[in-house]
């Protein structure tokens, strides 16, 4: 499965692309006028600013109230005077008392015999100073024996977590930091693409970089949004809110939505594409065609500011609108609109997780790049605006290895030396699969360890077959786990297990792109929980205490975000601190750390032909790929007419929920009632001629296995076309692993029952990124009705999971 | 006592239901702030669709409908503070106030309801809490 690709150039040469050149850019506005903290009716508020855990790394504005006399959390409400998202607040938030308080939060930490893996009644309390003893001494000891290297860090969604592990890693002196879905296929593939094409990351322009937002001047809404794989409202928009999309819709902005599903805002699209999953990378090179041939892209942009357009024309070629709306399912006069509105200024594309999800998705995205660089969208009022981590400070991107790590510990990272788009565009993860492959096959070297945090991977990421990733962790002799509350991950595989606290226990920092807010602790963390940064830095100082400056994690704060030019206790001040931001920085030296004009690639321009990528061995310029399994093509060694007879329907997974964000919050009450239960959608035709109706339990099946889930039936898909539910487990059901009637195993906490991530064939692409998760093949039938494992029961799950009065 | 009982005007909730999405923000504050059930509720969405009308036409709407159990945040109000649901709504889609107040605010553009609940009469109030 994976291409070695023979290159040698030097760790840490000039072609290496750090995201983190920025200059210090001056503050431009603060919300110093306010106060931080204060009284009202017997209770104290305080300004926050949300980030994990639990939940998402969007950092809206929070106000906590606590009890003035007891110190303890009583609501959170969202705060009006935030810009970010003046006062409204999700579910998730909202519910959050629910968290806090719940019967299920680990509030000690716990110590548990490797042999007992899996059974929750032999785990045993220890101090944190057991704990941290017990971790340092069974790392270290690895260490000596067979490296740091044999020991892997592992973590799920970014949020703030990454940047403090990765110090605590390096502090010890290993370069595995993994994040487990195949391909590294989440988020990951577009911002490496994007640093590769453009020097940068672009988002649309929804005014988020002024503290007046729509009213400021010389901001305009996008006149076109393009909202392209991904369900934004619902979906993590990675750093961008998707209300903000209807804010703009208000405003004026149409939507073109590029979706196989007719979601709410495909509903309110002046354009639906409803496009065959995996196929997103064929539609822009069409519609790249049209505007080339048609004559609609900006001369100026392309002319001054790009590099290859010839290239890229050549690559484009190949698909005019017949063969394009063949392989698309798109009919060839909407792929020609969606051409001209690309062109119209300005336009942006709120782009998602299905562009990661596909073995090409460096190529597809390159695609989508080469749309809004042709159309002279980057950086102007209302198109996509680069951006950056403010003031430079890691809460977000985790630390330069090569300040800390030698040329020899960097060269261990896993793939690091097979795949030059992973060890040269900035991205410091090992490759998933060859570090899945590693720690099952025990070659080159074995994996001893695991340091586990802010994942549940055997919910989340845990590919074909179903036991794969549990046989990865438990193959290593000590596991270590920090989560708030007991996962199928950290009970059938982990050995300790350090209590996180929620956000309004723990102070912090909030900073993905736009401005810096502190997240200020409004009340003691319950039990002995501490801090995800806490923790890094407690034992990360025992490592290596120069990495982690400051006699309290405040001041280590401090020192992250020394750009800013003020301390942790000083920013906490001024609430929220905005850099100046500028439009069209390319043509004012501001988009390259030497002052030139242009970007930060190797030619000073848009990529178009990436210089990178030449060097590297892949291709170029942007291209598709047909999805391995499809109804077009099935992998050798299967007999095609047969498979696609057995598996007609093609199987898009990772359908979101306002409930939960990836497989958290099932435990919540209020939440689960939302959603009670795993679903897929299946259109009313295909449903029918199963004889499958609303509500009945149906098992999804292909090549690898079968999973159980309830049928939704919607006309919102193409009748070939299935969409199922993300990263169900059930807290309330057996922590032990069990098996059903028929011998397939359920997992942990049932999570093997209903998980489509456990019928997903695993496997990168050339470039070491991306996986079809979104584009599989399977079939759909109804379970008898002795099958089904079981209905949830909401009546119980108020019950079991309603707050611990002890707490409260 | 709140001012909406002493008002000689009905008070409502205004809900430009052209931008609501579904996200729930609405009832799970509801929720949450009077203490309610997983399964009561002060605000409840209802879905309507989707269905296609015609080509590239389609039915896809949410209405929050307030329940006899909402109270308009009486004791928020009185304070001078938004009712819960009017403050979460992420699409901004929500106001709370005099129903000819709230009237002003039609654009004739896009859709809007008002919705007068049992509490923004002169009736009883069924004490949510």
């Amino acid at each position: 499965m994976v291409k070695r690709i023979e290159e040698v150039v030097e760790q840490g040469g000039t072609n290496e692309i750090r995201p983190d050149f920025f200059r210090e850019p001056p503050v431009k506005y603060t919300g110093g006028d306010l106060p931080w903290q204060w009284e009202e009716d017997g209770m104290v508020v305080t300004r926050s600013a949300s980030w994990a855990a639990p939940g998402c790394h969007d950092g809206c504005g929070v106000l906590i109230y606590t009890d003035k006399q007891t110190g303890k959390f009583i609501k959170v409400e969202g705060d009006e005077d935030n810009p970010y998202y003046q006062g409204r607040l999700c579910a998730r938030c909202i519910t959050l008392k629910e968290a806090i308080y719940h019967p299920d939060r680990v509030l000690y930490p716990m110590k548990r015999d490797p042999k007992f893996r899996g059974q929750p009644d032999k785990w045993q309390r220890v101090t944190w100073d057991e704990a941290y003893a017990l971790i340092k001494e069974r790392f270290d000891e690895i260490k000596a024996k067979y490296g740091a290297k044999s020991i892997v860090f592992s973590l799920g969604t970014g949020r703030g977590t990454a940047p403090y592990m990765t110090r605590l890693q390096y502090a010890f002196g290993s370069s595995q930091y993994a994040y487990f879905l195949s391909g590294n296929s989440c988020y990951v593939p577009r911002v490496a693409a994007s640093f590769v094409l453009m020097g940068a990351y672009t988002c649309p322009d929804t005014a988020q970089y002024f503290i007046d937002r729509y009213d400021h001047q010389g901001w305009v809404p996008p006149k076109n949004i393009f909202v392209w794989g991904n369900n934004p409202l619902i979906a993590n928009a990675d750093g961008n809110l998707g209300h903000w999309i209807v804010d703009c819709m208000k405003r004026g902005s149409k939507l073109i939505t590029i979706d196989p599903k007719l979601t709410w805002l495909a509903a309110k699209s002046e354009l639906w594409l409803q496009i065959r999953p995996g196929t997103d990378a064929a539609l822009a090179l069409a519609m790249g065609k049209i505007i080339v041939e048609e004559d609609l892209y900006d001369h100026e942009f392309v002319d001054n500011w790009c590099y290859g357009f010839e290239q890229y024309y050549e690559a484009t070629k190949e698909w005019d609108l017949a063969r394009a709306s063949e392989v698309t399912w798109i009919p060839e006069e909407k792929i020609r609109r969606a051409a001209y509105l690309m062109a119209e200024k300005p336009s942006s594309v709120q782009w998602g997780l299905a562009i990661d999800m596909t073995m090409e998705c460096i190529a597809g995205s390159a695609a989508i790049v080469d749309l809004w660089s042709i159309t002279g969208q980057i950086d102007i009022p209302g198109g996509m605006i680069t951006t950056h981590q403010p003031f430079n400070i890691q809460t977000w991107n985790p630390p330069d290895p090569a300040e800390s790590l030698t040329i020899e510990e960097q060269k261990a990272r896993i793939g690091g030396d097979d795949f030059p788009a992973l060890k040269y565009s900035g991205v410091v993860l090992t490759q998933a699969d060859m570090t899945i492959d590693q720690m099952l096959s025990s070659r080159p070297y074995k994996i001893r360890a695991n340091w586990i945090q802010s994942t549940n991977a055997l919910s989340c990421t845990a590919q074909q077959p179903d036991t794969r990733m549990e046989q990865a962790y438990c193959n290593a002799e000590f596991n270590v786990m920090l989560d708030p509350f007991m996962t199928p991950t950290a009970q059938a595989c982990c050995d300790v297990f350090l209590p996180v606290c929620l956000y309004p226990e723990r102070n912090g920092i909030r900073s993905i792109y736009y401005f810096v807010q502190n997240t200020n602790k409004a009340c003691k963390p319950l039990g002995e929980s501490k801090s995800d940064m806490e923790i890094c830095w407690e034992l990360g100082r025992q490592w290596n205490a120069e990495m982690w400056p400051g006699d309290t994690v405040e001041e280590f704060f401090s020192f992250t975000m020394k750009e800013v030019g003020m301390s942790f206790e000083e920013t906490r001040e001024e609430n929220w601190i905005y850099p100046e931001f500028h439009y069209e920085k390319f043509r004012k030296g501001e988009q390259r750390p030497d002052g030139q004009l242009g970007f930060n690639t190797p030619t000073g321009r848009i990529e178009l032909y990436s210089t990178l990528f030449g060097q590297w061995g892949q291709k170029p310029v942007p291209h598709y790929a047909e999805p391995p399994y499809s109804p077009y093509n099935v992998p050798d060694g299967f007999n095609k007419e047969e498979y696609l007879q057995r598996y007609p329907l093609i199987m898009t997974t990772g359908a979101r929920q306002w409930a939960s964000f990836h497989s958290e919050h099932r435990q919540i009450p209020h939440l689960r009632a939302l959603h009670p239960n795993p679903e897929f959608e299946i259109s009313p035709q295909t449903a029918a001629e199963r004889g499958i109706k609303q509500g009945d339990w149906c098992w999804i099946e292909n090549h690898i296995g079968r999973i159980q889930l309830k049928a939704n039936i919607q006309p919102i898909l193409d009748s070939r076309v299935v969409s199922l539910d993300h990263a169900w487990w059930f807290p309330e059901r057996d922590a032990k692993d069990s098996l059903d009637k028929n011998g397939k195993r359920m997992g942990s906490y049932g999570t093997y029952a209903s998980n489509p991530n456990v019928i997903i064939q695993a496997g990168c692409g050339e470039s070491g990124f991306g996986n079809n998760c979104k584009s599989q093949l399977c079939q759909v039938y109804l379970c008898e009705p002795e099958e089904i494992y079981a209905q949830t029961d909401m009546a119980e799950i108020a019950l079991r999971f309603a707050p611990n009065e002890e707490l409260i | 006592m709140s001012e909406n009982s002493q008002s000689t005007e009905a008070f409502g909730l205004l809900i430009n239901y052209e931008y609501c999405t579904g996200c729930h923000s609405c009832e799970v504050s509801c929720q949450m702030e009077h203490n309610l059930p997983t399964d009561r509720w002060g605000i409840k969405l209802q879905k309507i669709g989707p269905w296609q009308i015609k080509q590239d036409v389609y039915q896809y709407d949410f209405v929050p409908i307030p329940t006899d159990q909402c109270d308009l945040c009486a004791s928020r109000t009185s304070k001078g503070k938004k009712p819960l649901c009017v403050k979460h709504c992420q699409s901004l889609v929500m106001d709370y106030g005099k129903v000819n107040d709230l009237l002003k605010r039609f654009d004739g553009k896009s859709k809007f309801t008002i919705f007068v609940p049992k509490s923004g009469t002169k009736s009883e109030v069924i004490q949510v809490s």
